[in-house]
């Protein structure tokens, strides 16, 4: 599976994608994977706020939680809301399959995180 | 057919559909005796309030109730019918005679609100339940309240809370290990309690060096069960108590496996303050598909004021009464007095024992472990060592190379007529492998060789034929459930086409 | 020992192949200090007859053939016999919670019935697969609304039934949801300023029952409005399940909560019954408890399965919404085959018939006594006050076989001599006119 190269990455398995002010997050292909058909997708509401690598949700498989780690801190502006009643498609397409849109706090957070070649390196590893 | 599929064959069950589509307008489960005062107007007594009808609720006749239950029970496995040997939830013989006497007239319909003179039968099979608990346990007092295990795993936090506060000292923190019952941190939650993890050593037990490290004046308790969740008898319990109390902390323990200790081992003799009960469990009432549960606490004299309320006392003439006048209590926690109909269930169970019968009834439920044990080890791979109890936990490990966990054995056993162990518990085991076994007193020498054939033959197959287990069961009524589309969307209820 | 399966010889040769001498040997690393050297003192061994004996002394020292006029969250109705044919069944009595779907359809699809007809009953669209009870079910009501609606405190009623507030306070004490509580008018329902006036911002809940404690249907609509106005959820606690058959469910409502003893489950010296809790669609996974779920196997065949278990304490651990774990398998299936049995017309004839018998014994005690709460509808309980103490009423009429009403002193002390009635199907006219008397004099 490519990481597309212009997302950036945690060793959470989350992606970000900034455009201006606004960073789109998701899970990668890895953690979809991993986590196996996800049932339930809970997500903040719009307005509230995340910090970085602290959870701002949490992903439902049919026997386990994980908790979802945003990338970045700030607000959040957006929720993916087809999430609620499709969540089969974070399994389909995790990349395309974004879950928040946060207003950046803090622009230089983003320097912090892996580039598409880093991240596939460190999930290699972690195999 | 497998020739190496001893204990069942095939046979026809009925098809049966939900009740609603058995319904149609007219038909009738009941007859009620005439009224002998005179009719009302429903509407012109409760104005608004009235209700018009009670929409899509069935219309059937009595027979077609029973069929259908008849029908539906015959798709359930049962202890009566089999092994179930259900890991940490001890299935064992429900015996008869606990059915009986708890439908006794003067027992089934006490209302618990009589008033005490005419409640003397009730309230003394609550008092000789209790005395006997306590002598099995070793404890000093006990409430009867809570109804289940988790229930009174938070009655019995919560009087440690209590007995903290009284004390005006705020502790923080639980500390449970890693390979306890979920139900152990989700309690210490609900009682304000963080909760702090313990570390398991290599041999399965409470890494005591760990705990003295960990111990300190901001923890309240230590909830710990013994013999643990594998099956391993915690063998450094008095320094585990030591440790505790050296620095006011107390020692919690879960009684989920207390049929491998009654008549052998109490609790309250090595160091235990406070520890719920089973009766579900340890003392053969029902599962009833998913309860009613019953967990009665026991308790140290010094948790005795936190009790929940009513406390039952005998009065000067005798009589027994409820004292309700505890400023101390940690309040109730359930209305009226617990899950009565398991207390009786429980003290039938214990007279029909006696003292030599409980203990030959632990001495067997362990044999029984130890016997399983022996003969599976090879086939299975067993991750601690530690002498077992009355469960054994073996894990995948030689299986799962050929894709083969711990989960797909249990749905091949059904395949062999056995109820599956408990699985991927506990989480200590690697890889979520666990193959968790209890298959307590109540199984006869050839039900366990049964049972011991069809895992070792499942063994086998996972080597030659792994798919065959992946795809089990393949003779149950249903196949493996699709239930990722039950999660993600929910069907919860029928409704009219 | 009659319960345990093996012969001596069978025990040796286990232990022979075991590789131990004897079953001390299985207990040997155990701490020599804590293996117990003596007989536990209890009972020695008995016959069957013996226990039989036993609890038959136990229970001819209780009540028997006597008329029940006790209520107050446990009610007396006729339970049929074909309950008990059908919760005997080993394949029922004697199977667990069903974690092994293709076994254990049974049990999956009588829970799925169940959910099916509480929701009916009830007005809300997803039911849980039952609680310890209908006290637990308040609290775990509250709690769940704090989850939903991130406030923390719950506004309850004082007619709520006073054990069941006590054990909403047990739960709430640690989890920092403040409980207020509120008074009722001279109508035994709840007083609706007073209410108005309680809620705040940070008010998670409203919690009533209808029927409440006094037997008095209340005006949920009215409270709805007042709760959702101010943005807290409205639970109502239901006291007597039976009055779903000929009074409104509470639809209004945001969580149902209810005890369903009175569908075919025996008092049992208050348990075990059976408690329900039922809520809206969009708070499904802030339910606690077990919940079955509808789906097919790999053939296409329908099935049941547990599901949305991610929110209970296996997998949630100290996160879960609830550390419950058992819920009350046998007795929800005692109340699925009653409603079934019952069913459509059923439940609401007997309904009505309980409507019968309550509004005559208030005509009747009305004649000689004074009856709490005039104006409001009541479904099967009322109140009284007396010129005595309502124990010496009681006195008088265990001559008579007759168990009277609840003292109200103990839980309302401004009630003075108030008690509690109720009349259910099972008690007779002459039982009743025999009570009204007795409370004349």
């Amino acid at each position: 599976m490519a990481y597309p190269k212009n997302y950036r990455y945690t060793k959470e398995h989350e992606w970000l994608k900034v455009d201006g002010a606004i960073g789109t997050i998701g899970i990668t292909d890895h953690a979809q994977d991993s986590l196996g058909d996800i049932v339930f997708v809970e997500l903040p509401k719009p307005g509230a706020e995340v910090t970085a690598h602290k959870s701002f949700g949490s992903v439902e498989s049919v026997k386990a939680v994980s908790e979802l780690f945003s990338p970045v801190s700030g607000t959040v502006a957006e929720v993916n809301g087809d999430l609620a009643t499709s969540p089969e498609k974070v399994n389909s397409d995790a990349h395309g399959s974004w879950m928040i849109k946060v207003k950046l706090k803090d622009a230089a957070e983003v320097n912090d995180l892996l580039s598409a070649d880093d991240y596939e390196k460190y999930v290699a590893e972690e195999k | 057919m497998n020739e190496h599929i001893k204990k069942v064959r095939q046979n026809t069950s009925q098809n049966e559909g939900l009740i609603f589509e058995r319904s149609s307008p007219g038909k009738r489960g009941y007859r009620l005796a005439p009224l002998d005062v005179p009719e009302v107007d429903p509407a012109q007594l409760l104005g608004n309030a009235v209700r018009e009808d009670l929409g899509n609720m069935p219309e059937v006749s009595e027979f077609e109730v029973l069929r259908h239950f008849t029908r539906l029970s015959t798709w359930n496995y049962a202890i009566d019918l089999g092994m179930y040997p259900l890991g940490s939830c001890t299935m064992k013989y429900n015996p008869r005679v606990n059915e009986a006497v708890a439908r006794m007239e003067g027992i089934a319909n006490a209302h618990p609100y009589l008033p005490e003179a005419l409640a003397q039968g009730t309230l003394r099979i609550m008092r000789d339940l209790s005395d006997a608990l306590i002598e099995i346990t070793g404890m000093d007092a006990i409430t009867l309240q809570p109804a289940a295990g988790a229930h009174g795993e938070m009655t019995g936090i919560m009087m440690v809370r209590a007995y903290f506060d009284s004390k005006k000292e705020r502790r923080k923190k639980i500390l449970i290990p890693d390979s306890a019952h979920g139900t152990n941190p989700a309690t210490a939650a609900i009682c304000g309690f963080e909760v702090e993890n313990l570390r398991s050593n290599h041999r399965g037990m409470v890494d005591v060096s760990a705990l003295a490290s960990q111990m300190s004046g901001d923890i309240a308790a230590l909830m710990l069960t013994n013999p643990n969740t594998l099956g391993i008898f915690e063998e450094d319990i008095h320094k585990i108590a030591d440790l505790m109390h050296e620095k006011g902390g107390l020692l919690y323990m879960d009684g989920a496996n207390m049929n491998a200790l009654v008549g052998k081992v109490r609790p309250g003799d090595f160091g235990v303050d406070v520890m719920h009960l089973n009766l579900h469990k340890t003392f053969s009432t029902p599962h009833g598909g998913g309860g009613p549960g019953s967990g009665p606490v026991a308790i140290k004299k010094v948790l005795e004021p936190f009790l929940p309320t009513p406390v039952i006392y005998s009065k000067q003439d005798g009589t027994l009464a409820l004292d309700y006048d505890r400023p101390q209590s940690i309040g109730r926690v359930k209305a009226f007095y617990g899950n009565f109909g398991m207390f009786v269930r429980a003290l039938a169970y214990i007279l029909a024992n006696g003292p030599d019968g409980l203990r030959q009834t632990t001495e067997d439920a362990v044999m029984n472990a130890n016997y399983i044990r022996k003969k599976l080890e090879g086939s299975y791979d067993l991750p601690y060592q530690a002498p077992s109890m009355h469960e054994v936990v073996f894990s995948h490990r030689l299986q799962s190379p050929k894709g083969v966990k711990t989960g797909d054995i249990a749905k091949r056993l059904i395949d062999y007529g056995f109820h599956p162990y408990t699985t991927a518990f506990p989480l200590i085991v690697a890889d979520h492998g666990a193959i968790m076994i209890e298959p307590t007193e109540s199984e006869p020498k050839e039900e366990l060789d049964l049972f011991i054939d069809a895992m070792r033959n499942i063994a086998k197959e996972a080597q030659e034929s792994p798919e065959t287990i992946l795809n089990a069961p393949h003779l149950a009524r249903v196949e493996r459930l699709d239930e990722v589309t039950a999660n993600r969307k929910p069907v919860l209820r029928w409704k009219k086409p | 020992m009659r319960y345990l399966p093996k012969s001596d010889s069978d025990r040796h040769q286990m232990l022979q192949e075991i590789g131990v001498p004897d079953t001390d040997a299985l207990f040997s690393h155990i701490p020599a200090e804590y293996r117990l050297k003596r007989d536990l003192k209890v009972p020695r061994q008995m016959g069957e007859s013996e226990i039989v004996d036993y609890f038959r002394a136990r229970s001819s020292e209780m009540v028997a053939g006597y008329g029940i006029m006790l209520g107050a969250g446990v009610y007396y109705h006729y339970r049929p016999v074909v309950i008990d044919a059908v919760v005997s069944r080993g394949e029922f009595l004697t199977s667990y919670t069903p974690y092994q779907a293709e076994i254990t359809q049974g049990t999956l699809q009588a829970i799925f019935e169940f959910q099916t007809m509480i929701c009916e009953l009830t007005g809300m669209e997803v039911s849980n697969a039952s609680l310890y009870d209908g006290s637990t079910g308040v609290a775990e009501a509250a709690m769940m609304a704090v989850r939903v609606t991130g406030r923390s405190e719950t506004v309850i009623a004082r007619s709520v039934h006073p054990e069941y507030r006590e054990v909403l306070r047990t739960y709430s004490q640690h989890q920092g949801m403040p409980i207020h509580e509120v008074d009722f008018s001279e109508h035994g329902r709840v007083d609706l300023k007073a209410l108005d006036a309680a809620i705040t911002d940070q008010t998670a809940c409203v919690l009533i029952q209808s029927p409440n404690f006094f037997g008095t249907i209340e005006d949920v609509a009215a409270i709805a409005e007042i709760a959702h106005k101010k943005g807290a959820l409205l639970i109502v606690s239901i006291a007597e399940a039976l009055s779903l058959g000929i009074v409104k469910p509470p639809v209004e409502a945001d969580i149902v909560t209810m005890e369903a003893q009175s569908f075919g489950v025996a008092p049992s010296f208050g348990g075990p019954h059976v408690g329900v809790l039922a809520t809206r669609e969009r708070f499904v996974r802030q339910m606690p408890g077990r919940l079955v779920g509808q789906t097919v196997d790999k053939q296409g065949k329908r099935g049941f399965v547990l599901t949305l278990s991610t929110r209970e304490q296996h997998i949630r651990r100290e996160k879960a919404t609830s550390n419950i774990c058992t819920n009350q398998g046998l007795v929800a299936l005692m109340a699925t085959v009653y409603m079934e049995l019952m069913g459509r017309e059923g439940l609401k004839e007997l309904a009505i018939q309980n409507l019968a018998k309550t509004n005559y014994a208030v005509e009747q005690f009305g004649k000689n006594a004074k009856v709490l709460f005039p104006g409001s509808p009541r479904f099967n309980e009322f109140v009284i006050q007396s010129g005595v103490d309502p124990l010496e009423i009681s006195c008088k009429l265990a001559g008579q076989k007759i168990v009277g009403g609840l003292p109200l002193k103990k839980f309302y002390p401004e009630l003075g001599n108030a008690s509690l009635w109720c009349c259910t199907e099972m008690v007779s006219k002459e039982q009743i006119d025999a009570a009204a008397k007795a409370v004349a004099q």
